[in-house]
């Protein structure tokens, strides 16, 4: 394992920030994963501190196969996570919305050149990242509908789904959208939460990440073979189901739930008398995929989808 | 006449409410030209506030003069404004990046499809903006290049000093003025000024552009300025910028629409705690600097000035 920086920012009261990077194996550029962008992505950074761990193990057993090297950046903000702020400290901007970066720009963009330049010629990008609404999710791996990454490759995940979602005006300076214009298969992995740590699904992501890479011949990992095979939804036929009212929200059923039509997912209780405003219901036979995770709600929010 | 054009009731005792004021001339208004003046689409942006009360001041003043519709929106994002805050509140997304909106869409997306229902089908929108906290603007125009040959006509009109013909990105597809513009709506973003601030005399200029169009429009038949002459720019090469090289504290050492020569000192970043001057910030170019850094503290890469080259305006 070699660590290194990958970018530094000198800071005038505080510490420099230092972007570390984790190199496992040597030869051709293969993998590189990447964890929290944003300072509220606590389970992203998690996540990459096991795989960090984990590749240390693999590495020591000799079982990176030669000719592939692997980078992991648990984070490119940690100047944002220390002061629990979601943006950057100053000017509120989100480094993933500035990729593919501009060394002669302003912070942000310096700091997503800086990322962007080492981790651009790798094969494969799989970025650990969060919904920009609070909730939960199935965990997922989620992929654009146009691009350079294939459905064949994000299956090898072995993960229950895998989403495949509109490209939107604002995703061209995304890092994944970048990776994937420079010639990279880049998926972005979903897992429950966001700001508080879910082992299990963490868990489920090392693991998830360990059968892609053995499936490629980049690692060797002995894992039971699964009859599953993931499950392809587009994000247009999940079904949202959108408060009227705004309230208190008292989730009645959990992520992963198997529902059927009728059933009651959600009360909206008024604040003040605990009176219920509004019950949602299951349109349709379902699973619960994504659960809002506010105890407040505003009205016309998706807080549920179902697929 | 004051409307709400969308509101939402927020989850404990309050409703979020987007008003429009209408001024029209009494009697029948069917077929009259319509002006739309907007602002506030970021919390912190408050130069525009001056200039839509300025504006309805006047048009009361001579209220006989006054042959369409001017439809004043203060506030596209009060939560935003109430709360010194740049995006939409507890959201924490830019309204900005919204439009068109989606109106079966979630609260922020609901409330930005009403606004371009009602904004939409005017015969011009001017869409005020004061930059952000970091920086101050001359007062200008901004155009995208695929807007040019309809808008510079109008910009020309709008009394402003500079106009700034941009490049296409995808991104600002998701812009108030590119969401009209692309629809048939002319849209004029305009930028002036400093976030948290008002500064009163590009208002009363704004505010005297505004009557200037109107009178083009046909709108307005009292008295209207003769609108300065902006410098035209659409070559990317015309604007240099200047960022920090080092994070510090940024001391102003120009004022703001200078003329500066290569090598001219711009300002300096320095370091309180070592007493250092840490960069001294030179200006690269001849030109007129445009835009020049308000807030002090500098990260490496903050913007600290845009300079216009001299051959831009000697063009």
């Amino acid at each position: 394992m070699k660590k290194r920086i990958i970018y530094e920012l000198k800071g005038l009261y505080r510490d420099n920030l230092r972007i570390t990077g984790y190199e496992f194996g040597k030869g051709k550029k293969s993998v590189c994963i990447v964890g929290t962008m944003r300072g509220n992505e606590v389970q992203q950074l998690y996540c990459c501190s096991l795989l960090v761990k984990k590749f240390k193990q693999l590495e020591s057993d000799g079982r990176i196969s030669p000719g592939h090297k692997i980078l992991i950046i648990p984070s490119c903000n940690p100047y944002s996570i220390n002061i629990q702020k979601r943006f950057w400290p100053i000017d509120n901007t989100d480094i993933n919305r500035m990729f593919p970066g501009y060394d002669l720009g302003e912070t942000t963009q310096r700091i997503a050149d800086g990322v962007f330049k080492e981790i651009m010629d790798y094969q494969y990008g799989i970025q650990f990242t969060s919904f920009y609404m609070p909730g939960e999710f199935m965990p997922h791996i989620r992929m654009m509908d146009e691009g350079y990454s294939k459905i064949e490759t994000a299956l090898k995940f072995e993960m229950p789904y895998v989403v495949i979602r509109k490209v939107r005006p604002y995703d061209t300076a995304t890092l994944n959208y970048n990776w994937q214009v420079w010639d990279t298969e880049a998926f972005s992995f979903y897992t429950t939460s966001t700001t508080t740590i879910d082992r299990n699904s963490a868990g489920q992501s090392v693991l998830s990440v360990m059968k892609f890479l053995s499936s490629l011949g980049i690692i060797k990992y002995n894992h039971s073979e699964s009859d599953k095979k993931s499950k392809v939804v587009y994000d247009t036929d999940m079904v949202s189901v959108q408060t009227a009212k705004s309230g208190i929200f008292e989730p009645l059923v959990k992520v992963g739930d198997s529902v059927r039509e009728g059933t009651p997912l959600a009360n909206i209780v008024h604040p003040y008398d605990g009176e219920i405003l509004e019950t949602l219901f299951a349109p349709t036979e379902a699973k619960v995929f994504f659960m809002h995770s506010d105890p407040l709600t505003y009205a016309n929010t998706s807080v549920v989808k179902l697929i | 006449m004051i409307k709400t054009i969308a509101s939402v009731e927020l989850p404990v005792d309050e409703v979020l409410a987007i008003q429009k004021r209408r001024i029209a001339p009494k009697g029948k208004t069917k077929g009259l030209k319509r002006i739309s003046v907007v602002t506030g689409i970021h919390g912190d942006e408050l130069e525009g506030q001056y200039v839509c009360y300025e504006l309805s001041r006047r048009i009361e003043k001579d209220f006989d003069k006054l042959k369409g519709i001017v439809d004043i929106y203060p506030a596209m994002n009060p939560l935003g404004i109430d709360s010194i805050t740049r995006g939409i509140p507890a959201f924490d997304l830019d309204m900005n990046r919204l439009f068109p909106g989606n109106i079966d869409g979630n609260m922020t997306e609901y409330l930005a499809a009403e606004i371009i229902k009602d904004v939409s089908g005017s015969d011009l929108v001017v869409d005020i903006h004061a930059s952000n906290i970091f920086l101050t603007e001359i007062p200008q125009i901004r155009i995208n290049e695929l807007n040019e040959k309809e808008l510079v006509p109008y910009a020309k009109k709008a009394n402003v000093d500079f106009v700034w013909i941009h490049g296409a990105s995808t991104v600002l597809e998701s812009t108030f003025a590119y969401s009209l513009n692309s629809t048939g709506t002319p849209c004029l973003v305009v930028e002036m000024g400093v976030g948290m601030r008002i500064t009163k005399e590009y208002g009363n200029q704004m505010v005297d552009g505004i009557f200037s169009l109107m009178k083009e429009l046909g709108i307005w038949e009292g008295d209207a300025i003769i609108p300065r002459e902006p410098i035209i720019s659409s070559d990317p090469d015309d604007v240099s910028y200047l960022n920090a090289a080092v994070g510090g504290l940024f001391i102003q050492n120009v004022r703001h629409w200078e003329t500066l020569k290569t090598g001219d000192l711009i300002g300096q970043i320095i370091d309180p705690l070592s007493g250092k001057v840490l960069e001294d910030v030179l200006s690269p170019v001849d030109g007129i600097l445009f835009t020049i850094r308000e807030y002090p503290i500098v990260d490496e890469g903050s913007l600290v000035g845009r300079l216009l080259r001299k051959e831009a305006y000697e063009k």
